[in-house]
């Protein structure tokens, strides 16, 4: 019998019954809740009269739509200036208090991005089942975990039965052979996945990632790739369970401690893909090949890289990409077969689930260190993934580098990568953001985004358009 | 959840690929702790000339008279016929909300994203997906033909033209049926209440570590 993926172990494991057809009915560990995606799913519980089955497997945070200045931020709910999302936000901590869920409030120095807290808390596990009402779950994928993001309907099953109703998906592999050239990332990583196998590449499937690339990468790095799996179409991500893992999770506050970790131990490690399991499509790249990578269009799948040109949409045999990719370009505002480098910039953003966690801090800090923000550039903005990680920063006075280079320095949020609160981009401008989504309209009305990394991001705020980060940092 | 048996209805096309939820419901809208009153807002950005806000009078905003869903011979379409991918991007079920709410109550796509796909089913919508050529062949019937309809027969799994052409489609059986029934899903599942203790003991048994609360050790 052939050995299984990682994949195949932990929806096994989790396994409680087929229902019919393809659907299985599968146990869920941990359910991470914000407040965008929550207040419908806790109004039908009310309305049903039901409890949550297991109110300690949940773990509560609000993100979306909290401002990002310190000065909102002290004075708390009434901070938020718009009253729409402030009944929200409220509406969270109402019904986190009525249903007896732990909540990291708005002002708790743990809260964050939940994305970034649930690892950071020691929350998200290695060989769990993890689900959260917001696509970027596969996040969790980094630390051997199955996480799938989920609708609203799906939050409030999962609150009330502990399970999920899903179909079992297929198993791709992407492997990342060989080391990534200095300056190239783990964002860049992902999006030359993304461009080779196109956003709907790994629908129907969960990638796992591996080869020598992803196993050199730190949990962050991990992250930010299991993060933009759903960009490619897949529900869920994962990468294998090694030291680098456990390194991460021990001592934090849910991760077990004592004979309780030495035990769990020994469970995860065998949380890999067997030498002989089958999977249905493997991906192979080149980490050498990969440049950093910039977005030019509408869809993460528009990538090219930074020495690159855009593509001329007439050079494309498939009638429907031409037409998407010149839709694409009338919205950016660009020509096809100008260089990605005179892409020019009026804005900075740094941040979201994807790209907020100490190391990308630390990476942008080094490329703007002892510089200035271009003059064109109208807004350049750093927001921490958590409270922990804006302390961390501080620590190590990153957030003084980024302020004495012309970049602001906010409170943690999702802000500007979906632009619910008052952090938008303005119509017809161009961002450098390190977000996920390039989306019309995403971080703000007719803005115009390029998902980059974060040093990428750095480089560009000091340029005042796209340069090379490995040879910027060379100057 | 509202049952779905049979749907007759115009076709509106929406000839584009890869369109995101974002597309279907701007972020502004999903502050909104209702289920309700999303369908004015939908494809709000291509829909309306200007910025929409949850609390915009939207009767006195400029329309976009190019897109579909402006146009006359469109009005009342309960059927959506799109190209791939659809429904990509973030998971809100904000975006089937707003669908519904308009009054669509089939998708027809060669595509669809999974999390999308899934929250149509959760709301008594039917995402129906069929072979790329056909689609492309709707479309041009759809164009050539001012008020064109199909009808859609979930039992039968089949979808007839005017003209009388069936075309049969797959479904999931369990999503089926839970149309078919207006299933509220999670009492059906909460009739395997014991099922899923057992599991949960043996589970609970084997990996301890995932039912300590961290909230307790770090004093939250």
């Amino acid at each position: 019998m052939a050995g299984q993926t990682l994949y195949d172990k932990i929806w096994e494991s989790h396994l409680i019954k087929q229902v019919e057809g393809d659907t299985a009915l599968i146990y869920i560990d941990r359910q991470l809740i914000h407040e965008v995606t929550s207040p419908q799913a806790f109004e039908g519980l009310r309305l049903a009269g039901r409890k949550p089955w297991r109110a300690d497997a949940n773990l509560a945070t609000p993100d979306h739509n909290i401002p990002t200045t310190s000065q909102e931020r002290r004075m708390g709910l009434e901070g938020i200036k718009d009253p729409v999302s402030r009944i929200q936000v409220q509406t969270l901590d109402d019904n986190c208090k009525e249903f007896g869920i732990f909540e990291l409030g708005m002002n708790d120095p743990r809260q964050g991005i939940v994305h970034v807290i649930g690892p950071e808390q020691g929350a998200t596990l290695p060989g769990m089942t993890i689900v959260c009402g917001d696509s970027h779950t596969s996040t969790h994928g980094a630390l051997g975990t199955l996480s799938h993001g989920i609708g609203t309907s799906e939050v409030e099953h999962v609150l009330a039965t502990q399970c999920l109703l899903q179909k079992k998906m297929k198993n791709m592999l992407v492997r990342v052979n060989g080391q990534l050239q200095e300056g190239v990332t783990a964002k860049d990583i992902v999006l030359a996945i993304i461009g080779k196998i196109g956003t709907a590449g790994g629908t129907g499937y969960t990638i796992e990632f591996g080869g020598e690339a992803i196993k050199a990468l730190s949990v962050e790095g991990r992250m930010t790739v299991c993060n933009m799996a759903i960009e490619a179409g897949a529900r869920a991500g994962l990468i294998a369970v090694d030291e680098t893992t456990l390194d991460y999770l021990k001592g934090r506050p849910f991760a077990p401690a004592g004979e309780m970790w030495n035990r769990a131990v020994q469970v995860w490690l065998q949380l890999v893909s067997d030498d002989d399991a089958i999977f249905d499509q493997v991906v192979e790249m080149s980490a050498g090949d990969i440049e950093p990578q910039v977005t030019w269009g509408t869809s993460p799948e528009m990538v090219a890289p930074v020495s690159g040109r855009i593509p001329y949409p007439a050079a494309e045999k498939d009638p429907g990409k031409r037409g998407n990719m010149e839709q694409a370009l009338k919205y950016m505002g660009l020509e096809a077969g100008m260089e990605i480098k005179d892409i020019h910039l009026d804005c900075i953003f740094i941040g979201s689930c994807t790209n907020s966690r100490i190391e990308d801090l630390r990476e942008a800090a080094k490329v703007v260190a002892g510089k200035k923000v271009a003059d064109e550039i109208e807004l350049a903005m750093v927001v921490p993934g958590s409270g922990l990680v804006k302390a961390q920063a501080e620590a190590e006075g990153l957030d003084q580098v980024f302020k004495a280079a012309g970049l602001q320095w906010r409170e943690p949020g999702c802000s500007m990568c979906l632009a619910m609160n008052a952090d938008q981009l303005g119509p017809g401008k161009h961002c450098a953001s390190t977000s996920n989504r390039n989306f019309e309209g995403r971080q703000g009305f007719r803005g115009r985004t390029h998902l980059v990394s974060p040093a990428m991001a750095a480089a560009a705020a000091i340029a005042g358009h796209f340069v090379d980060v490995r040879q910027s940092s060379q100057d | 959840m509202r049952k779905f048996n049979t749907q007759e209805g115009v076709v509106i096309p929406l000839d584009r690929a890869n369109v995101d939820t974002d597309y279907i419901i701007p972020k502004q809208f999903l502050k909104s702790i209702k289920r309700t009153g999303f369908g004015v807002n939908l494809f709000d950005e291509h829909r309306y000339l200007d910025r929409g806000e949850p609390d915009t009078d939207n009767s006195q905003r400029p329309v976009n008279p190019d897109f579909v869903l402006n146009q006359l011979r469109y009005q009342n379409a309960t059927i959506l016929l799109a190209r791939e991918n659809f429904g990509c991007g973030s998971s809100r079920e904000h975006a089937p909300w707003a669908l519904d709410d308009y009054g669509i109550r089939v998708i027809i796509a060669p595509s669809f994203a999974d999390i999308f796909f899934n929250n149509c089913f959760k709301n008594g919508l039917l995402p129906i997906v069929l072979n790329k050529d056909i689609v492309s062949k709707l479309f041009d019937a759809v164009e050539a033909n001012v008020g064109y309809t199909l009808a859609v027969n979930l039992p039968a799994q089949t979808i007839t033209t005017v003209d009388g052409e069936v075309i049969p489609f797959t479904v999931d059986e369990y999503k089926k049926h839970g149309l078919l029934n207006g299933l509220d899903e999670i009492g059906v599942t909460l009739q395997d209440a014991q099922t899923i203790e057992n599991f949960e003991a043996d589970w609970r048994e084997k990996s301890p570590w995932y039912f300590s609360s961290g909230a307790e050790s770090s004093g939250g």
